[in-house]
C-alpha cells in the first residue's frame, strides 16, 4: 500500500432491526492528518465510531491498523491500539480533580496505592507542551467547559494515544474557545497525531481539517481534499441538495409591544450575585430580538425570569398588556408564550415518555385532548402527533410512540419546535435554538423563526452562535455580566464591533427600548 | 459520667461501622437502604458462632470467629442485593426495603427453627452468649473497654485510605459519580459495584453483632436492631459520605442514644422528671431534625440508585 494510514475502517456495514446505520462505509484516516467526518444527525457518524471503539460489532467490514487487520471487542482495546475520544458529553467525574480525572484508568499505583506525584509532572509537561492551560489540583465542576475539553484531550495524551477522536468538539465552546481548540488540533497534528474530527459545522472543518469524508443517511458519499472545496460544494454532499446559508427575511416591520420587561432583576443559583440585574427591554410584533453574549452572563436567567422557571427578585414583565411577573408557567403559556429552551433534555422533553406525549405536554388540558371526566383522548392525540410529525418532519424510530430519549438531538429538537410553534404564541422566545444541529437543520429551523415572525408575532432569540445572531434578527441586545450593554443594528454592525460588547470591552447606556 | 462515654462510644461504633458500609456502596453507586436487614443476618451470625464456642476458648479466637461469622453472614446475605440491583437492574429502594424485611423475619426463623431443633420446648427466638461475650470485653478501672471501638477505628481508617488513597478507590467512586466515564477508561462498573455492596454488607454485619454485644447477654431476633441500620443511613448522609465526617456524626448520634441507657445516673435529668421514652425516641428525632435541616445542602454520589446501562450517554 504506497498511503501510510494511521486507522482504515473499510467498507463497515452495521444493521440494526429495520435500518442500516452504516452501509458500506470506508473511512482512511492517513497518520498525522487532521480528517474530518461530516453528515447530518443520524447520518451514521456516531453509530461508525462506536464500531471503531468496540461497542457495536459491524456485520460486514473490518478495520485496519497500520496496514494490519485488528479487532476491537470493547474501549480497551481501542485503547491498546492508541485510539483516544473526546466525547460530545464529557466523561469526567465532577468532582474528582482533573489529575484525578486524566489518570484513572491506567492509575500510577504501588500494590494499589496511588502515586500522582510523577503523574502530576508527565501531566505538566504534557500541558507545557501542546499548549493545553489546566490546573490539575482544580475540580472539574469549578472549571470552565474549555478547561474540561483540555482536561479530556489530555486524558487522550495521557494513554500516549496516537489516534485522537474529537466528536462534535465546538457544540459547548464560546468563540475564543473555538480558535484555541483549533489551535490545538493543529499542533497536535503538527506533533505527528492523527486526529479524526466529528463536526456538521462546515467552517471549522474548512478552518482546520486536510481532508474530508462525507456520510448521509448512512452511506459514504465520498472523501474530499479541503483545500480543492468549498463550503457549498461539502454542505451539497451532506444534505444532498444546496443550502441557503443567508437567511431569506423581508426588513422587520415592528408593530405593538408584545413583551415589555422592566427593570427586572433574578438572582443567580450559582453565586450571591444577582444574575440579572435591573434589566429593561421590548419585543414587538413582527420583529426578531436578539440577545447576544458570550455563555454564562445572565443570559439563561433572563430566560428564567421571563418564563417562569425562576422567580424575580423585583421588576416587571408585561405581555400583550397584561402583568404577568408573578403567574405560574402554565398561566404565562395560555397567555400566549412560547418557549424552546436551552436544555432540551431538562427542560424541553420528559425523556421517558412518547413523542407523542411530549407533543402534547402543554395543550393535554385543552379539552381536544383531555374529557370532560379527565380521561386523555389517545385517539386525538395520536393524531395530532402525527400532524405535528409530518409538518415539521420530525424522524424517529417507530413515530408517534417513540420514547424521546430514543431520538437523535437534532429531531428532539425539531419536536420541540414544532410543539411551540404549533400553539402559535405571539411571543416566541427561543434559546440557542439550533445547538448542535446541522445545517440543513438550521436552516429549517431559521426559517420557521422568520416565517413565525412574518405572520405577526415577535421572537426574542437567545443565542451564543454569531453566525446566528447576525443572520435571523433584526436587533440585537448584548448582555454582559447580567447587563445590557448594547443595542446594534445587524445591517450596521459588524462581528468584530458585537465581539467587543461580548467581551465587556465596550459599553452603551442603553434606554428602555 | 464514665458509663455515658462507654455507651456512647460503642453506639458510635455500632454507627461508624455501619455508616461507612453504606458508604462504600453509595460511593459505587447502589443505595443500599438494606443495611438494617444485613445488620440483623451479620447479628445473627455472630450470636449463633457465639453460643457454640465454648467460653474456655482463648478470647482471642472467639472474637476472631465471631467476626468472620459475622462479616461472611453479612456478605452472602447483601448478596442478595447485589444481584438484584446490579445484575437484574432492581429499583434499590424496594430491593433494600425487601431486604430488611426478610432479614428480620429470616432470623427470627433460623434461630426459632435452631432453637426448637435443641429442645422442642423452646420456641423463643433469642439466642443466649452470656459467657462467650466477656471475650470482647476487656476492664479498664470501672470503663469497660470493647474491642468493637477498637474495630471501628480501624475501619474508619481502613475505608478512608481506601477511598482517597487506592486505585480501588478511585475507580469506585468514579462508578458513584460518572458510570459511564469509568466505563470509558476501561473500569468494569459491574465489578465495583459488587465490591462496594458486599463490602457494605461486611461492615453491616460487623456493626449487626456490635450492636446487639451492646446490650444484654441474649438477644432476640423478632426485635430486629431497632432501626440502627437506618440512623446509620443518617449518620452516612449527615457525615456527607465522608469517613472522617461520618466518624463526627457517629459520636453525636451514639451520644444521644447512650443518654437514654444512662439518664438515670445524671440527678439533674432524673429531677427534670422527663419521661424515659422520649430519651429512648432522642436518637430518631434528631436524625429527622438534622436531616430535615442539612439534606438540601447535602451532595450525595450523583450516579447512585440509578442501573448501570452500558447504552447510556
Amino acid at each position: 500500500m504506497s498511503e501510510n494510514y494511521a486507522i482504515e475502517m473499510l467498507h463497515i456495514t452495521k444493521r440494526f432491526a429495520g435500518i442500516v446505520a452504516n452501509d458500506d462505509i470506508t473511512l482512511q484516516l492517513k497518520k498525522g492528518e487532521i480528517h474530518a467526518l461530516l453528515g447530518e444527525n443520524g447520518a451514521g457518524k456516531s453509530t461508525l465510531m462506536s464500531v471503531l471503539f468496540g461497542l457495536y460489532h459491524a456485520e460486514e467490514g473490518e478495520i485496519r491498523k497500520d496496514g494490519k487487520t485488528v479487532e476491537i471487542r470493547d474501549p480497551n482495546d481501542a485503547n491498546d491500539l492508541g485510539i483516544g475520544m473526546v466525547h460530545q458529553h464529557f466523561k469526567l467525574v465532577e468532582c474528582f480533580t482533573v489529575l484525578d480525572n486524566i489518570i484513572m484508568g491506567v492509575e500510577p499505583n504501588k500494590m494499589g496505592f496511588l502515586q500522582k506525584k510523577d503523574a502530576r509532572k508527565k501531566v505538566l509537561e504534557l500541558s507545557e507542551k501542546y499548549g493545553l492551560r489546566v490546573d490539575p489540583d482544580a475540580l472539574i465542576e469549578d472549571i470552565t467547559v474549555g478547561m474540561q475539553q483540555r482536561t479530556e484531550i489530555l486524558k487522550m495524551l495521557y494513554r500516549e494515544n496516537e489516534i485522537l477522536i474529537f466528536d462534535e468538539p465546538t457544540a459547548v465552546l464560546t468563540p475564543q474557545e473555538i480558535e484555541e481548540l483549533m489551535r490545538i488540533m493543529k499542533n497536535l497534528s503538527a506533533e505527528g497525531k492523527s486526529i479524526l474530527f466529528i463536526s456538521h459545522k462546515l467552517n471549522e472543518i474548512m478552518a482546520v481539517a486536510d481532508r474530508c469524508t462525507v456520510l448521509r443517511k448512512g452511506k459514504y458519499i465520498g472523501t474530499v481534499n479541503v483545500k480543492d472545496t468549498t463550503m457549498e460544494e461539502l454542505s451539497a454532499m451532506m444534505v444532498g441538495r444546496n443550502v441557503n446559508f443567508h437567511v431569506e427575511k423581508t426588513p422587520a416591520e415592528p408593530g405593538e409591544v408584545l413583551l415589555d420587561v422592566s427593570h427586572m432583576t433574578v438572582a443567580s443559583k450559582v453565586h450571591k450575585n444577582n444574575a440579572v440585574r435591573d434589566v429593561s427591554l421590548k419585543v414587538r410584533a413582527g420583529e426578531v430580538v436578539c440577545i447576544a453574549g458570550i455563555d454564562g452572563n445572565g443570559q439563561s436567567e433572563f430566560v428564567y425570569g421571563v418564563t417562569g422557571l425562576e422567580p424575580l427578585v423585583s421588576g416587571q414583565i408585561t405581555l400583550l398588556g397584561k402583568d404577568i411577573s408573578h403567574l405560574p408557567i402554565r398561566k404565562r403559556n395560555v397567555s400566549g408564550m412560547g418557549h424552546i429552551p436551552e436544555d432540551r433534555h431538562k427542560h424541553g422533553l420528559v425523556l421517558d415518555y412518547s413523542l407523542e406525549n411530549n407533543l402534547v405536554l402543554e395543550r393535554y388540558f385543552e379539552p381536544e385532548f383531555t374529557s370532560g371526566a379527565g380521561f386523555l383522548k389517545k385517539k386525538n392525540i395520536r393524531s395530532y402527533a402525527e400532524k405535528l410529525i409530518d409538518n415539521f418532519d420530525v424522524r424517529s424510530g417507530q413515530g408517534a410512540v417513540t420514547p424521546a430519549r430514543s431520538m437523535s438531538g437534532g429531531n428532539q429538537q425539531k419536536a420541540i419546535i414544532a410543539r411551540e410553534i404549533d400553539r402559535n404564541p405571539r411571543l416566541l422566545v427561543a434559546v440557542q435554538p439550533t445547538r448542535g444541529l446541522d445545517v440543513g437543520a438550521i436552516e429549517n429551523i431559521h426559517k420557521r423563526i422568520i416565517e413565525h415572525r412574518d405572520a405577526g408575532n415577535g421572537v426574542l432569540l437567545v443565542s451564543l452562535e454569531l453566525d446566528e445572531v447576525m443572520d435571523v434578527s433584526d436587533r440585537i441586545l448584548v448582555m454582559y455580566e447580567g447587563e445590557i450593554v448594547g443595542e446594534l443594528d445587524p445591517k450596521q454592525t459588524t462581528v468584530e464591533e458585537l465581539g467587543l460588547y461580548m467581551a465587556g470591552a465596550k459599553k452603551d447606556e442603553v434606554s428602555a427600548e | 459520667m464514665l458509663l455515658l462515654i462507654q455507651y456512647t462510644l460503642i453506639f458510635a461504633s455500632v454507627l461508624t461501622l455501619v455508616a461507612l458500609g453504606g458508604c462504600i456502596s453509595e460511593h459505587s453507586g447502589v443505595i443500599n437502604l438494606g443495611l438494617e436487614g444485613i445488620m440483623v443476618m451479620g447479628a445473627m451470625g455472630g450470636a449463633l458462632m457465639l453460643r457454640n464456642l465454648s467460653s474456655a476458648a482463648s478470647p482471642f479466637v472467639i472474637v476472631l470467629l465471631t467476626l468472620c461469622a459475622a462479616v461472611l453472614v453479612g456478605v452472602v446475605y447483601s448478596l442478595l442485593l447485589a444481584v438484584a440491583c446490579i445484575s437484574f437492574k432492581a429499583d434499590q429502594t424496594i430491593v433494600g426495603t425487601a431486604v430488611n424485611m426478610l432479614g428480620v423475619a429470616a432470623a427470627t426463623v433460623i434461630v426459632k427453627a435452631l432453637n426448637t431443633a435443641a429442645n422442642p420446648d423452646d420456641v423463643s427466638s433469642a439466642v443466649q452468649y452470656a459467657g462467650t461475650k466477656k471475650a470482647f470485653l476487656v476492664k479498664i478501672g470501672s470503663f469497660e473497654f470493647n474491642w468493637f471501638m477498637l474495630i471501628a477505628v480501624i475501619a474508619l481508617v481502613c475505608v478512608f485510605i481506601l477511598l482517597y488513597k487506592t486505585k480501588f478507590g478511585l475507580r469506585l467512586m468514579a462508578c458513584g459519580e460518572h458510570p459511564q466515564a469509568a466505563a470509558s477508561v476501561g473500569v468494569n462498573v459491574f465489578k465495583m459495584r459488587y465490591a462496594g455492596v458486599l463490602i457494605s454488607g461486611a461492615l453491616g454485619g460487623l456493626g449487626g453483632i456490635c450492636y446487639i454485644l451492646a446490650g444484654t447477654s441474649e438477644w432476640r431476633f423478632e426485635n430486629g436492631v431497632a432501626g440502627f441500620g437506618f440512623l446509620a443511613l443518617a449518620v452516612m448522609i449527615f457525615g456527607q459520605w465522608k469517613p472522617q465526617r461520618i466518624a463526627l456524626a457517629a459520636l453525636l448520634f451514639g451520644f444521644f442514644r447512650a443518654l437514654s441507657n444512662v439518664y438515670f445516673g445524671f440527678d439533674w435529668l432524673v429531677n427534670a422528671k422527663i419521661p424515659g421514652a422520649v430519651y429512648n425516641m432522642l436518637p430518631y428525632i434528631i436524625s429527622l431534625l438534622v436531616l430535615a435541616f442539612t439534606s438540601k445542602r447535602s451532595r450525595a454520589p450523583k450516579a447512585e440508585g440509578i442501573p448501570y446501562d452500558k447504552g447510556m450517554r
